[in-house]
Formats: structure tokens, C-alpha cells, sequence
């Protein structure tokens, strides 16, 4: 096993940490419950190494300069919640379609609109499927523990440069502000794991940012370094140069799919705990699987045999590992601290609709005993 | 012999999408004079654009060229040139996006006065789109959103600029265009958020419902409003509201530019100097 160390701290804490640590030099953003604290350690901890941390005068502001910075070639950073992944929403698209890597935390809190500040809910997990408007693929990561803070935001930024996107970090307001003790991979290890984006090397009248292979991502140089191209969140050529040609936008948006369908091995990752010899199966994510988590072990000890399903990568969703547990479990709850967003996703994947669920959206944080008063019922 | 436009634009991706006689390409062109004459590596320029006719501005430009959503330009900016206090960063948007949907974002630029050069094209009207009404269309002006007569007051955005903090301000127009290439040159060489307005016409979306239905009689009009600051200065109080001063209005060499700020931020940081006190700018309120 690879080096490890310990550190107490909190979600937020950890997720602008994991930032700096995984080569981010760039940070814009403005203040939002209970989303803040990111900026304000990323705040100190990047001009301490000649980083950049700025506070706009926006939400889209901040998602806006984060992107230009990304844009310019650096890795770089945006954090907020659900009324500002709101207003960011329509400059995430033009990431998507112009493809700069850029990674937005969003520490979900109770909505709709301004909802429930200072309290957990799950409740954008549908939003980060498409925040914006038009036909793209999103790639969204789910932090269960505070360790996960950490480690999904560095695995982020490698996604994030890796396709050439945004990537969204959801943590929520019970991560977000739990302080606790985390066991994460070493500085050296995150450093020594980066993996920055591909760059063409060729002779300049020979670069063709967007004229790749039709399951490959943009190639796209930094800026002020000899290779001039075009961004634009229109439809574009090879060049990045506006064009309405109907073969070279079909191709595009088709690319745009396929860079992230045909490579979701890279993409997935799921966690299943006591899965093995369960009769009951409990699908969850977020820091409700630590009730989940809980709830199996007590269970357990009833003689119950419950498992959990935890998928860390929401977007794009396990869509095999699904049906293969739909066709292997009767019994299957899903479990979420919104009206079932994940659920339609859910029975999607496995085409069933008898699925059991347990919702909660009243800010506050399942218990393990409705789990397991959820399962002595319905099962 | 004759200044050779082509090395600075993209001649493969021409002819551009403005319509004829538009005054988008005299302002495109000024803009390359200056580059030129201010020594300026394509390498080294990045023009950020929005959303209108301004929106195709810089991908034209053979440079790094940005093109944004309506109204974030100096946003997007504010990222590029943080990230790259060395290069220089142009960013280009018309009234409707500088004035309307992004005023805030002109605002901010403004107050922090960070090194961009922001050349509004104001052809007072959304053009692209077919003639609604923007912020600096003239009160009882046809507009297709106000048939009867445009109500909305006007929007001066070099009054805006100069309130919010913008340490170089300054108006030309399309029919002076040396004076126009001067003052975009004097802008990018200004250290600090630089405003310039360039007034442009659009005979086709402003003119051809408002009697100036071709290029000239539209420049005409832009000539009768507007006026050279020292002569609009002897003006009395009541006959200035109904001129445009052109030149450089405003220019502060003093004020405390954002990169250099955020320098400071960077060294207190970084142990090479003590915290920022209200004694590091000359403004203590």
C-alpha cells in the first residue's frame, strides 16, 4: 500500500486543498453558503505560491474569469452552490462546446432557489447532468467521505484536462462543514499522478485544435504560445472558427458524446460495501451513504443482509454495473436527500420501476435508523 | 507602401459577416494600426469578444482569440490576464453587451482598474439581432421592440467608466479613423483599465428606419452629435447635453493597476512584506 497520511479538517477545507496540490494556480469565485470556505483557503494557500485567487463581482463573473484562466492554459478553479451553478450554468456550456478544462465545486444545499442555506440536500445532482442549455455530455464527481473531498477533486482536474471540460465536484453542506479526521494519499503522490493536458508540438500552420479523432477531446495549447486559434461557444471548425457547414457541426456535437461515452472506464468509479452476499440492495451517494453505511452494519447485525451501491462518478452514470445488480437483486431502495433524481436514473439503467425509495428534502441529514426502518417495511 | 493588413488577420476566414459599409472593419483595421505601431507580438495579444456584430471582432484577428457569452468579456479577461499579467488582453463588445446585459462586469473592470483595454463599439442599437432597443439608443428613435418611439433614457458609457473607477477614458469614431487608431494605441500603452468608446454606424439596423438609410448619412448623424472635448468644454452646461465629447477624457497614470495589487497580495503571502494597510493607496476612503 502506498504511502498514506492523516489530517483533521473539513470537506471544504480539503477540496481547495486537494486544488493547489493538484496544480491549480487559479481560483475566481464569490461567496456562497455553505460553499465559501473553499475560497477562502484557496485564497491564502495560492498567492502563497504565486497563484491567483480573486473574488468577482458575480457568480458568472467567477465561473467566467475561471474559464478564461483555463482557457490560457492553466488549471484553475471555481467553488459554489446551487444558486450560483445557476447563474454559472450558461458559461459551463460554453466550456463544454469550446472544451476548457475547468472544475466546479458545487456544495449542494437545500433549494430550490434560496432554499436552505446553511443545510444538506442533494438536490442538484439532476441540474449537473445539464446545467446548461444544448446536448453535451457532463462528467460529475460525488465526494462520500471526507477523504473523497480530497481525492475527487484532485481526480477532477485529470478528468477535466484529460476531456477537456468542465468537471463538477459535488460535495454538500454536511461534507462541506464536517471537520474530521481524513486519511489521504500523500502530496507526492497526488503530484507525481498528474496528468496535464495533451499540447501539439508540430509546426504551427500544421495545428488543428478541434480536428481530432471523433472520440478524442480538443487539443488545445496554451495561449502566447505561437499556436493562434479561435474559442467560441459556436459551432465550430477545425480551427475553431465559426461555421454553420452541416457535416462539421453534426460531427462536433457527435464528438462531444463520444470523447466521454467511449471512454467511461476512465471516467467510472463506484463503491460497493457488503455487496457480495446481500439480499437487500441500497443504492446511495454523497454523505448519505454514510448513513447508508451504517445502517447495513446494524442491519447486518439484525440478520438482515443489506448492501450498499455508492457511485462516486454520478455523470455519466454506472449504466452496466446497474443493470448487471437490477437483474442480480430483488430487493433493491434507493436512498437520496432529494425527491428521487438519481432514481429515474436509476430505473433507467436497470429498466425496472419497482424500485423502493427513501427521500428526505427537509435540510436534514438521514439517520441510519430510516434506513433501517425504511428497509423493515418495504422489504 | 501600404500598410499590409493581412499579416494581422485571418484573410482565410474572410470576408466577415458585417454587412457593407459597416463601421466595425474601420474600427478592426485602426485596431491593427495600433498593434503595429505599438510593436505588439500576435503571440503576445489575446482579444476577448462577446455576443453582436462586435462578438466576430477577434476571430478575425490572426492572435489568441476569445470568443464569450453576451455581456462577459472583461470577465473572461479578468482570468486570461491574472493568469498572464505580461501579455496584453483586448477585449471588444458592443453597447448592448457592454452596457446592458454585462454592465456589471464594465462596472467591476472599472473599479479594479486592471490592465485591459475595452473597446466598446457603440452603434447604438442591437444590430445582429434586428434592431431592439439598446442602452444608448436615442430617446424617439424607431426601434423594432419600440415602434412608436424609443422611451428608454440613454446610457453614457464613458461617464459610467469614469465614475467606476476606469483610469483611461476616451470616445472616437468611425469617421476619424486616425484619431480612432490613436486613441485605442494610447489605451493599450495605458497601464490600467482602459475604456474606449468607438462610435460605429449600422445604416442597416439603426439608419434604415430613422432616416439614414445608408452608410454615409448615418456617419453623418454620428459627426452631429458628437464633438472634440475642448470645443464640447466651451459649450454651456445646457448645449453639452446634446453633444458627445470625442478624445481622451480621462487619464489617471497614478492609480494602482490590479495585477500590481494582487502582486502585493502575493508577496504579504509570501513573507516578503508585512500586511496591506490603507497607507499602500492614496485613497483612504
Amino acid at each position: 500500500m502506498s504511502e498514506v497520511r492523516e489530517v483533521i479538517s473539513s470537506g471544504n477545507d480539503l477540496a481547495a486543498r486537494a486544488a493547489v496540490d493538484a496544480g491549480c494556480t487559479f481560483f475566481a469565485g464569490y461567496p456562497l453558503t455553505p460553499s465559501s470556505e473553499v475560497m477562502h483557503t484557496v485564497s491564502d494557500l495560492l498567492p502563497a505560491i504565486g497563484g491567483t485567487a480573486i473574488q468577482m463581482e458575480d457568480e458568472i463573473a467567477g465561473v467566467a474569469a475561471a474559464i478564461g484562466a483555463g482557457m490560457s492554459g492553466v488549471r484553475s478553479l471555481t467553488a459554489t452552490s446551487g444558486p450560483g451553478m445557476s447563474l454559472k450554468a450558461e458559461n459551463l456550456g460554453l466550456a463544454q462546446m469550446a472544451e476548457v478544462p475547468v472544475v466546479v465545486v458545487n456544495v449542494m444545499r437545500g433549494g430550490p432557489s434560496t432554499g436552505l442555506p446553511t443545510r444538506v440536500a442533494q438536490g442538484d445532482v439532476a441540474q449537473a447532468k445539464n446545467p446548461s442549455h444544448g446536448d453535451y455530455k457532463s462528467i460529475t464527481l460525488c465526494a462520500g467521505t471526507l477523504a473523497e473531498c480530497y481525492t475527487e477533486t484532485v481526480r477532477a482536474f485529470n478528468l477535466a484536462d484529460r476531456f477537456m471540460q468542465p468537471v463538477i465536484v459535488l460535495l454538500d453542506e454536511t461534507l462541506g462543514h464536517m471537520h474530521g479526521k481524513a486519511i489521504l494519499p500523500t502530496v507526492e503522490e497526488v503530484k507525481a499522478g498528474i496528468v496535464p493536458r495533451k499540447t501539439f508540438d508540430g509546426p504551427a500552420e500544421e495545428y488543428k485544435p478541434y480536428g481530432v479523432a471523433q472520440d478524442e477531446p480538443a487539443v488545445l495549447n496554451p495561449m502566447f504560445t505561437g499556436y493562434r486559434y479561435n474559442f467560441t461557444g459556436l459551432h465550430h471548425d477545425a480551427d475553431g472558427f465559426p461555421t454553420e457547414e452541416i457535416e462539421t457541426c453534426r460531427k462536433l456535437i457527435d464528438r462531444l458524446f463520444a470523447k466521454v461515452d467511449e471512454h467511461k472506464d476512465e471516467i467510472e468509479l463506484n463503491e460497493e460495501y457488503m455487496l457480495d452476499d446481500a439480499d437487500i440492495l441500497i443504492i446511495g451517494y454523497g454523505s448519505a451513504s454514510l448513513a447508508i453505511k451504517e445502517a447495513v452494519n446494524e442491519l447486518r447485525e439484525a440478520g438482515i443482509k443489506a448492501g450498499l451501491f455508492r457511485p462516486i462518478t454520478l455523470w455519466p452514470s454506472p449504466e452496466e454495473r446497474l443493470y448487471e445488480l437490477g437483474q442480480k437483486f430483488d430487493k433493491v431502495l434507493s436512498v437520496e436527500l432529494n425527491q428521487g433524481q438519481y432514481l429515474e436514473e436509476i430505473q433507467r439503467c436497470m429498466g425496472r420501476r419497482d424500485i423502493q425509495k427513501l427521500v428526505k428534502t427537509n435540510g436534514r441529514p438521514f439517520s441510519p435508523a430510516d434506513i433501517i426502518e425504511k428497509v423493515k417495511e418495504v422489504f | 507602401m501600404a500598410f499590409n493588413y493581412d499579416e494581422y488577420l485571418r484573410t482565410n476566414k474572410m470576408p466577415t459577416l458585417w454587412c457593407w459599409g459597416c463601421g466595425d472593419g474601420v474600427i478592426l483595421k485602426a485596431f491593427v494600426r495600433a498593434i503595429d505601431k505599438l510593436g505588439i507580438k500576435k503571440d503576445d495579444l489575446c482579444v476577448v469578444s462577446g455576443i453582436g456584430c462586435s462578438g466576430r471582432f477577434g476571430s478575425y484577428l490572426d492572435a489568441n482569440t476569445v470568443h464569450t457569452t453576451h455581456g462577459r468579456t472583461i470577465a473572461f479577461a479578468t482570468g486570461i490576464k491574472l493568469a498572464n499579467p505580461d501579455k496584453t488582453v483586448v477585449c471588444v463588445a458592443g453597447d448592448g453587451d457592454a452596457l446592458a446585459i454585462g454592465g456589471n462586469h464594465t462596472i467591476h473592470g472599472c473599479r479594479r482598474n486592471i490592465d485591459l483595454t475595452l473597446i466598446l463599439i457603440n452603434n447604438f442599437i442591437y444590430g445582429l439581432t434586428n434592431s431592439q432597443t439598446s442602452p444608448t439608443t436615442p430617446q424617439g428613435f424607431w426601434t423594432v421592440s419600440q415602434k412608436v418611439g424609443n422611451i428608454d433614457p440613454t446610457f453614457n458609457g464613458c461617464k459610467l467608466a469614469e465614475a467606476a473607477g476606469a483610469s483611461f477614458v476616451a470616445r472616437e469614431k468611425v469617421t476619424e479613423p486616425k484619431k480612432l487608431e490613436k486613441v485605442i494605441r494610447e489605451a493599450i500603452a495605458h497601464k490600467g483599465f482602459s475604456f474606449v468608446e468607438a462610435l460605429s454606424n449600422c445604416h442597416i439596423n439603426l439608419g434604415r428606419k430613422n432616416k439614414m438609410a445608408n452608410a454615409m448619412e448615418n456617419l453623418d448623424w454620428i459627426d452631429s452629435i458628437t464633438m472634440p472635448k475642448k470645443k464640447w468644454e466651451a459649450l454651456s452646461d445646457e448645449e453639452k447635453e446634446n453633444y458627445l465629447p470625442t478624445g481622451i477624457l480621462k487619464q489617471d497614470i497614478e492609480a494602482r493597476e490590479y495585477c500590481e495589487s494582487y502582486k502585493m497580495v502575493q508577496d504579504a503571502h509570501q513573507g516578503k512584506r508585512g500586511k496591506i494597510t490603507q497607507d499602500d493607496f492614496k485613497k483612504k476612503i
